[in-house]
């Protein structure tokens, strides 16, 4: 065999979204030589997308907010099964990452006394997300990327890695291949910094982009590592449903932020309906009570009124869309309808400057004076890799995990806005533990011949005349029975006709095939991102079928309601020869004073 | 169902690579980039091409539809007359990799010799404080997700009309971004000068008219950023000034940091 290309590095980073780049300028700053693996070009991953903000309590538009109310309303939206240290660090240091983030550059909205302007979102108590417009993921990721070049992090773009490398169960580096030749390479490394993002492309309505094929959580799954809370999809409530060309593109939360109203096909407001008790004191009670809270958001000034019933929980929100929709009240295109068009005109413009212009360029919708049809579509994964809150340390030694690859953050439904910190805030704590464990166990030189040659086998079987399915029919099966089968309402039924049908799949997917040259070879690619998909599709179906009860965005028909045996329980999936092991564990109880927190709640 | 035709340019060279017309199924509201996507499901899989959010947000998919530079993802097939084929061609100033993708690390490269944000070591916690007024230009200028559509259509890129380096509307329009920074203290006006070649742009406005985020980088960045150099190097006074003082050249950027593969 002739020797692979090796690039060693003393911590790898495989994703350059917000969590990969911050983890990466972190452990170069620490002094290590770091790696940062993308499959697609710099600046183009996922978190470019993200539109309304990062949540971190400043309190600069309401002086009463504090990292408590934040860490609270995080338990609250998660249902109580966010691993609690996670959420208390991440609501502690959000918002020193945010003002980091602006003295390496980023220019957020401003006050009137000219400081980080903050807007509200669903499920937050207080206005609370630094935001730029509706491109604040943009923002990130330019001054992440900006920063990393500078630090001296070397970026191998256009990389997919299939495998990672181990010794004695300890991670030791990676493999993959180059996306504009297909040549191998390989990346030995003390220490691997999973930042892959999410599992999208699995459903067939969805926000995310080609990337999030579940490489992570698969990898980490392959390598040994746990994943944890994978039957919490999070399905955003607004995706645009029309025309059929732009079905799943996200309508951001930040719309009813800025006092957007929900309507059904007969101009209900049908949110009102749809409040649960405990929490409807958070909310206004009449449209009176919510306009004036627009109004007092628009001037920048404080009010007693309380926000309108849209901003609730994303949950809540499209349980609510879907089911006006499945009862009839829907618009001629499945969805309902979003209306903005009551605010100025140049303030629609001025916030939502992206929305005005995806509509008017896709839609030919005018969002200043029509209002909008929306529906719900997958966006988010809130379960993920199992890691410790600390260092983000996996349970395989030498793997980490930050950003919605991991899971434990968000527990049962994440808050518009947590995303963004937590990337930040876990991405920077990833990147100096990686750091760390390099500085104490630097990397091998010696490459495991046997396991790279396997893996270098495995990119040729596409090209063996016995592989004949065509990965694009697997895929389109596998986005149908997720969407159908595995979505925001579920059925033991259901889940069981999902899993037999993701097995035939995997069977059929050992003998993809792929064709034609390797550069840029879109179904070559697919050959490898099927299997992962596969395989966290099976871990999501099979956790939802495990958990009895409906908590958070996990909602099933045969179980409505949410049952105290599972309360404060996750779901553990792992790896048990070639089955996939299912447990359920405590989730880590919490401490006095954070109990008292949230019960004042 | 309706369909539409496209000539797709494949292969990986320019001479020798040709056009592939594909038949393809036409749903309302389909952009070239679903077209594209069709034919990759269904009768060419290995069909290169670079996209990622599909929402006009990431500025992977830039190529050329019927010769004008373009994003794939936001270019509406209905903007096509009907019953005439769409030409979808890899951009023309980049070395051509596969099919409509392009080599664009040329650009990464050049990305890295801009002298980077440069804030006062201390400053109070007041300068931090800005008015919206103040930052919307900045902020104009920060909404740029590098499709290089920008670099493709500007002339002097496309028919390598000067010998020097020129960094291209793309990093005019970043180093504006930092240069009109409130907190700003680099000093890019060398730069600008000499290695970026800011005077080789003559504001023909071809990348202003092609930009899918609607900058306006000629007038907002480039002619400022002009003023700027012709105010130090070539206004009289000023160079009398700085012949009385001494200093021949006071804006020496900051040596360049990073490195990149």
């Amino acid at each position: 065999m002739t020797a692979v290309e090796t690039h060693p590095h003393d911590v790898l980073v495989v994703g350059a979204g917000g969590a990969g780049l911050r983890a990466a300028i972190e452990a170069a700053a620490a002094g290590a030589s770091v790696g940062l693996v993308c499959k697609s070009l710099l600046g183009k991953a996922h978190t470019v997308m993200a539109e309304g903000g990062i949540a971190a309590a400043l309190a600069h538009v309401a002086g009463d907010d504090k990292w408590q109310v934040h860490f609270r309303d995080t338990l609250v939206g998660g249902k109580l099964l966010n691993d609690p240290r996670m959420a208390e660090i991440h609501a502690k240091e959000a918002p020193d990452r945010v003002r980091e983030l602006e003295r390496w550059g980023a220019v957020f909205d401003r006050t009137r006394d000219g400081r980080i302007l903050q807007r509200p979102f669903g499920g937050h108590t207080h206005p609370r997300l630094a935001h730029v417009g509706d491109r604040t993921g943009l923002e990130m990721i330019r001054t992440l990327q900006d920063r990393a070049v500078t630090a001296g992090v070397t970026v191998h773009m256009e990389c997919t890695i299939t495998r990672l490398l181990t010794d004695a169960g300890r991670v030791i580096g990676a493999f993959g291949y180059w996306r504009a030749d297909g040549r191998p390479v390989v990346f030995p490394a003390a220490s691997v910094v999973l930042a892959t993002g999410g599992i999208g492309r699995a459903y067939e309505i969805t926000s995310n982009s080609w990337e999030y094929s579940g490489d992570g959580h698969a990898l980490a799954y392959m390598a040994g590592a746990e994943l944890i809370d994978m039957e919490f999809v999070q399905f955003h409530p607004t995706g645009m449903v029309w025309p059929p060309g732009v079905r799943g593109l996200l309508v951001t939360e930040a719309v009813r932020g800025e006092g957007g109203i929900l309507r059904n096909s007969q101009g209900e407001r049908f949110m009102w309906k749809y409040l649960p008790d405990d929490r409807r004191a958070e909310y206004a009670e009449t449209d009176e009570e919510a306009d004036r809270w627009v109004e007092a958001l628009t001037e920048g000034r404080q009010t007693d009124a309380r926000r309108p019933p849209e901003l609730s929980t994303r949950d809540n929100v499209a349980r609510a869309i879907y089911t006006e929709v499945r009862e009839g009240r829907g618009t001629r295109h499945g969805g309902v309808f979003l209306d903005i068009s009551h605010l100025p005109a140049a303030r629609v413009r001025q916030k939502l400057p992206s929305m005005y212009e995806q509509f008017r360029e896709l839609a030919d919708v005018d969002i200043t004076q029509t209002p909008m049809e929306v529906g719900p579509t997958m966006h988010y994964m809130m379960g993920g890799v199992r890691v410790d809150a600390e260092t983000c340390a996996t349970t395989t030694p030498g793997l980490f995990a930050a950003g919605e690859v991991a899971g434990g953050m968000h527990g049962a439904n994440r808050l518009g806005g947590n995303s963004l910190s937590d990337l930040l805030v876990f991405g920077q704590r990833a990147g100096a533990a990686a750091a760390a464990a390099a500085e104490v166990r630097p990397p091998g030189r010696d490459v495991p011949q046997a396991q790279v040659g396997q893996a270098t086998a495995e990119l040729e079987e596409p090209f063996d005349v016995a592989s004949v399915e065509d990965p694009n029919r697997i895929h389109e099966d596998l986005k149908a029975t997720m969407q159908a089968l595995v979505g925001i309402f579920r059925t033991a039924a259901d889940l069981d006709a999902a899993l037999s049908r993701i097995e035939e799949l995997r069977v059929r997917s050992r003998n993809a095939r792929a064709e034609g040259p390797r550069s840029f070879n879109a179904g070559w690619d697919l050959v490898f991102e099927v299997r992962n998909m596969l395989l966290v599709s099976e871990a999501i179906a099979r956790a939802a079928l495990a958990r009895t009860e409906s908590r958070g965005a996990h909602s099933r028909l045969d179980h409505p309601t949410a049952e105290g045996i599972w309360e404060g329980r996750r779901i553990v999936v792992s790896p048990a020869g070639p089955t996939m092991r299912i447990e359920t564990t405590p989730v880590a109880p919490l401490p006095d004073e954070l109990r008292a927190l949230v019960a004042q709640g | 169902m309706e369909e539409m035709l496209l000539w797709v340019f494949r292969g990986s060279d320019r001479d020798s690579g040709r056009y592939f017309e594909y038949r393809v199924p036409v749903e309302e509201g389909m952009v070239v980039l679903d077209a594209l996507h069709w034919i990759q499901a269904n009768v060419a899989a290995d069909l290169a091409v670079r996209w990622n959010c599909k929402a006009a947000k990431c500025g992977s998919c830039g190529a050329e539809v019927n010769g004008r530079p373009s994003l794939l993802c936001k270019t509406r097939l209905s903007d096509f007359p009907a019953g005439e084929a769409i030409t979808v061609e890899p951009m023309r100033t980049f070395p051509l990799v596969r099919d409509l993708v392009t080599d664009v690390s040329w650009n990464y490269r050049v990305n890295a010799r801009i002298a980077p944000f440069s804030p006062p070591a201390e400053a109070p916690e007041e300068a931090w404080r800005w008015q919206q007024e103040d930052i919307e230009r900045v902020q104009e200028f920060r909404r740029c997700i590098e499709c290089f559509l920008c670099q493709d259509v500007c002339h002097v890129l496309r028919n390598h009309e000067t010998e020097h380096e020129f960094a291209g509307p793309r990093y005019l329009v970043r180093v504006a971004g930092l240069e009109m920074h409130p907190m700003d203290q680099g000093d890019r006006l060398a730069y600008l000068r000499t290695e970026a070649g800011a005077g080789y742009c003559n504001i023909t406005k071809c990348c202003t008219e092609v930009c899918p985020e609607h900058i306006k980088i000629t007038d907002n960045a480039i002619i400022p950023l002009k003023e700027r150099v012709a105010d130090r190097y070539y206004d009289p006074l000023q160079v009398a000034w700085r012949k009385l003082r001494r200093r021949p050249d006071a804006g020496q950027a900051p040596p360049p940091t990073g490195q990149r593969e």
